[in-house]
């Protein structure tokens, strides 16, 4: 049995907890050694496993949607519905949406409060448009007798890409939130923190969009 | 389209007398509550010190109300099952078919998400953090929006006993019964709706308690010294993280389904039922261990502690931990091997299945060597640990069985799975819970419970167990299947009138229950835990006053072993004072309270009512209110209060004094 340290006989608080951590304190590391990691760290953490839910959510979508493709009941395929050139420029707005989002994290980095506008402000321009584009291509299909009701493919594809689609629709009202914060509020940690938690979002969509892109968009013209 | 949807005077159940009385007792219960509370003057303390309160060990223990009344409304389903059954040979009982439906299905869907969920996580809050050596848990707020919106569920389902019906496609609305065209009701409705909002709040409560557990440790606290009951906590959690959005994908799917038309599960254009199948049990076989696994961390404690001795193989613990928590991802299947996927795949599922009863033999084992050679103290909790092992192997074994392929096609829908999974969920989860419940309760309200009216429960409920489910054991191989409203096979009856009699005796278990709770809450003056520490624990929690102070710790403890507070009772035994000197005492800053849980919750249940009853204006009103609850939390400048450094001193040395007067007395165990 070991003794209990020095730290604790001399009854100070080494790891300053509820506080700033002062001058001279051990370096938080939350593998155990130094006790509970700080703030940042946390909130980022429990923000990564909630994207990481978000994709096993996606995921049975997916299985859903990988099950059912070729369940068409008569109705129309992915070759005949699906037109790339659309969907290309959607996949250009959210990945050029993404590389401005990076730019807004520089400026939060750099504290310009303009530029951090400026970015949003763009990244929700793009982000809009997909969605604009999106509500669209989901209109055609309606319109052409290809809505989700028509067959099981059709269900598992609206509800697959609409479930991206209502993400980056809550990603846009966050993002609105997000910069009415910085606006109000400036720079203040709990902001810098809410901001890393929305890049987290924002860049995990694209990376789901690519899945889509990719698992939807091009197998599906591809295969018969 | 009307301005009320789909709802009107019909929804009431005014021509059937059995919903129609009991909701409107449960009705005038909680009025009668409610008021006696506002007469009393009690509204602002329960608003500021509970309904607002994001202490970790307050919405612990609110978990555990919630848990045990839904469990007494769940238990009430239960006998009127027995009952039922008891007396329906060769005729047609009390309950008419579609009632009874309503009973079984609200009977699963209330035990497994509104009683042995909020259960476990309302132990895993009061405890993990304090086992941790920390202040709260990762993410405070959200733990209070977790647990109201676990209520909001709750409400929900509790609401469709006089608004309307419930399910009655059994626990887990299978399609293609559970689709438009065979339940054009609102059952559905409810069951799915109030399951999406809870499952929300389980979510969040994974993401919460795997970044506490995983990024907020007391110093020194490395993986291999955190107590069992954390690592299964750990295990139980990442299995939510992982399992619980497979639910919701795949009840959205269902929903989409009714509300809108799609195809996934019906039996037109395309739909595939069997994907529901494999979806819904991708997440139930994991629900699994996320129940039971927390019990197998309660056991470890219990024993160890009334056995006087560290837990034997603690490595191994965490390694048969760790193993069920993958290898419950592996099984699913085994749950509909008469789909027709093969042999092959039956065949990897069977074994799999066998497999996992591995790592839960391992356990036993460490249990049973934790015992030998220790001085075994038979304290209730002790006594539901020994209950436990002994029931649940039998639980196991028939699991094994049920995992053979060729046996579970005589046996699928059978009582005699609904016997093996009452086994291993009564004996497994609900006696875990009962000995947390037991062994924890002084840490929580700072008095021990009754002991002899605990071991009264003990026996009852052991012995009414079995009288309750052996029959079904027995019946199930005599062919019988689940969830008959009547029958007429003469072989059945004694055994059914058997278990009515085992439910009988459950029921003076939860009387002595009850009786407990008063008893010890009348005479808690002289069953006062003054020390913090009634068992002679060996883990931090044992470490605080009981209850502890808001801050859980004057300082954080500094951890060299395993058993961080058996060292600390070590030291002070061998050096005549407490381990730590007086510190200096610092002003702590606690997360401040917050109505925003319960607001959210009251939006939930607002959008989850309009939309099953399609009141479309009222759901848009509860998601903007939503929205806006969320930018007001957001807005919010300050989020701690300060509690002085006096206050902290105070409380602290209240508890030192106590614990230096036992430990002159050799009272500290």
């Amino acid at each position: 049995m070991s003794a209990p340290s020095s730290a604790l006989r001399t009854g100070q608080d080494p790891y300053h907890l509820g506080h700033a951590p002062a001058t001279g304190v051990p370096e938080y590391t939350g593998h155990g050694a130094g006790g509970p990691a700080p703030k940042r760290v946390v909130v980022g953490y429990g923000f990564w496993l909630f994207i990481l839910t978000d994709v096993i959510l996606f995921a049975s979508f997916f299985a859903a949607y990988a099950v059912l493709v070729h369940a068409r009941a008569g109705g129309p395929g992915p070759r005949d519905l699906f037109d790339l050139r659309t969907t290309e420029i959607e996949t250009a707005c959210l990945l050029l949406s993404s590389f401005t989002c990076g730019l807004a994290s520089i400026a939060v980095a750099r504290r310009s409060l303009l530029w951090t506008e400026v970015a949003l402000a763009v990244t929700g321009l793009l982000g809009a448009t997909f969605i604009g584009i999106e509500i669209h291509e989901f209109a055609r299909l309606v319109a052409v007798g290809a809505g989700p009701d028509r067959s099981a493919f059709l269900s598992a594809f609206f509800t697959l890409v609409g479930c991206h689609g209502v993400h980056v629709t809550a990603g846009l009202l966050w993002l609105g939130t997000m910069m009415a914060q910085f606006r109000a509020k400036g720079f203040a940690q709990n902001i810098r923190h809410r901001y890393l938690c929305y890049s987290l979002f924002w860049h995990a969509l694209d990376i789901i969009w690519i899945g889509i892109f990719s698992g939807v968009y091009i197998i599906g013209v591809l295969m018969q | 389209m009307t301005l009320l949807g789909k709802l009107s005077w019909q929804a009431l159940p005014l021509t059937e007398p059995i919903p129609l009385y009991s909701g409107a007792a449960v009705g005038l219960i909680l009025v009668a509550i409610i008021a006696w509370v506002a007469i009393r003057g009690y509204l602002p303390y329960i608003w500021r010190e509970w309904i607002t309160s994001v202490d970790h060990k307050r919405i612990g223990v609110m978990y555990c109300i919630l848990a045990w009344v839904m469990l007494l409304r769940g238990f009430i389903d239960a006998m009127m099952m027995r009952a039922q059954q008891a007396v329906a040979y060769r005729a047609p009982g009390f309950l008419p078919p579609s009632h009874f439906d309503q009973v079984f299905s609200a009977h699963g869907t209330i035990m497994i998400f509104f009683v042995a969920m909020p259960f476990v996580i309302g132990l895993m809050n009061i405890i993990v953090p304090l086992q941790l050596g920390v202040r709260d848990v990762a993410f405070p707020t959200l733990n209070s929006v977790s647990f109201w919106l676990t209520c909001a569920g709750a409400l929900l389902v509790n609401i469709s006993l006089v608004v309307g019906e419930f399910a009655r496609t059994g626990w887990l609305p299978y399609p293609p019964l559970s689709e438009l065209a065979y339940s054009p009701g609102v059952g559905i409705d409810y069951y799915c709706w109030a399951i999406q909002i809870s499952g929300i709040g389980t979510l969040m409560t994974g993401i919460n308690f795997v970044t506490t557990i995983l990024k907020m440790r007391a110093p020194g606290m490395q993986y291999t010294r955190m107590p069992v009951f954390c690592w299964t906590a750990l295990a139980s959690n990442l299995l939510i993280l992982a399992a619980f959005p497979v639910l919701t994908g795949t009840l959205a799917m269902l929903l989409l389904d009714r509300y809108l038309g799609f195809h996934f599960f019906t039996n037109t254009a395309g739909g595939n039922s069997m994907i529901f199948m494999n979806l819904i049990w991708a997440w139930g076989h994991p629900e699994v261990y996320i129940l039971v696994l927390p019990a197998f961390g309660i056991y470890s404690e219990v024993v160890s502690t009334f056995s006087s001795k560290p837990l034997f193989g603690y490595r191994s613990m965490v390694y048969a931990t760790m193993a069920i928590c993958l290898i419950s991802f592996t099984v699913w299947l085994h749950h509909f091997f008469t789909m027709g996927a093969g042999a092959d795949v039956n065949a990897f599922f069977g074994i799999m299945s066998m497999i996992i009863a591995i790592p839960t033999g391992v356990k036993i084992f460490n249990w049973l060597f934790t015992m030998f050679g220790g001085t075994v103290r038979f304290k209730t909790p002790m006594l539901w640990s020994i209950g436990f092992m002994l029931s649940f192997m039998v639980g196991g074994m028939t699991g094994v069985m049920l995992a053979i392929p060729p046996a579970d096609f005589q046996l699928h829908n059978s009582v005699f799975l609904v016997a093996h999974f009452h086994n291993v969920i009564i004996a497994g989860v609900l006696f875990g819970i009962f000995a947390g419940y037991t062994y924890w309760f002084p840490k929580a309200f700072g008095f021990v419970l009754d002991e002899t009216l605990g071991k009264w429960a003990f026996w009852l409920w052991n012995i009414g167990f079995w009288v309750a489910w052996g029959p079904g054991y027995i019946t199930g191989l005599e062919g019988m299947t689940r969830r008959l409203q009547h029958y007429d096979v003469a072989e059945w009856h004694p055994w059914m009138v058997v278990a009515a009699v085992g439910v009988l005796i459950i029921l003076c278990a939860v009387i002595v229950q009850i009786a407990q709770l008063v008893v010890s809450i009348r005479t808690r003056e002289r069953r006062r835990d003054v020390t913090g520490d009634p068992w002679g624990g060996r883990n931090l929690e044992w470490a605080t006053a009981s209850p502890p102070p808001p801050f859980n710790f004057a300082v954080l403890p500094n951890v060299h072993d395993q058993e961080p507070y058996w060292d600390m009772k070590i030291y002070a035994r061998e050096t005549g004072h407490l381990a730590t000197p007086e510190p200096d005492y610092q002003p702590i800053a606690v997360p401040r309270n917050t109505p925003t849980g319960f607001v959210t919750a009251f939006f939930a249940v607002l959008t989850g009512f309009s939309l099953i009853w399609h009141i479309w204006w009222l759901v848009m009103v509860g998601l903007v209110g939503a929205y806006v609850t969320f930018v007001v939390f957001a807005w919010r400048d300050h989020d701690e209060v300060m509690i002085p450094a006096e206050e902290v001193a105070r409380l602290d040395r209240a508890n030192r004094a106590a614990r230096t007067a036992a430990l002159q007395q050799g009272a500290l165990a």
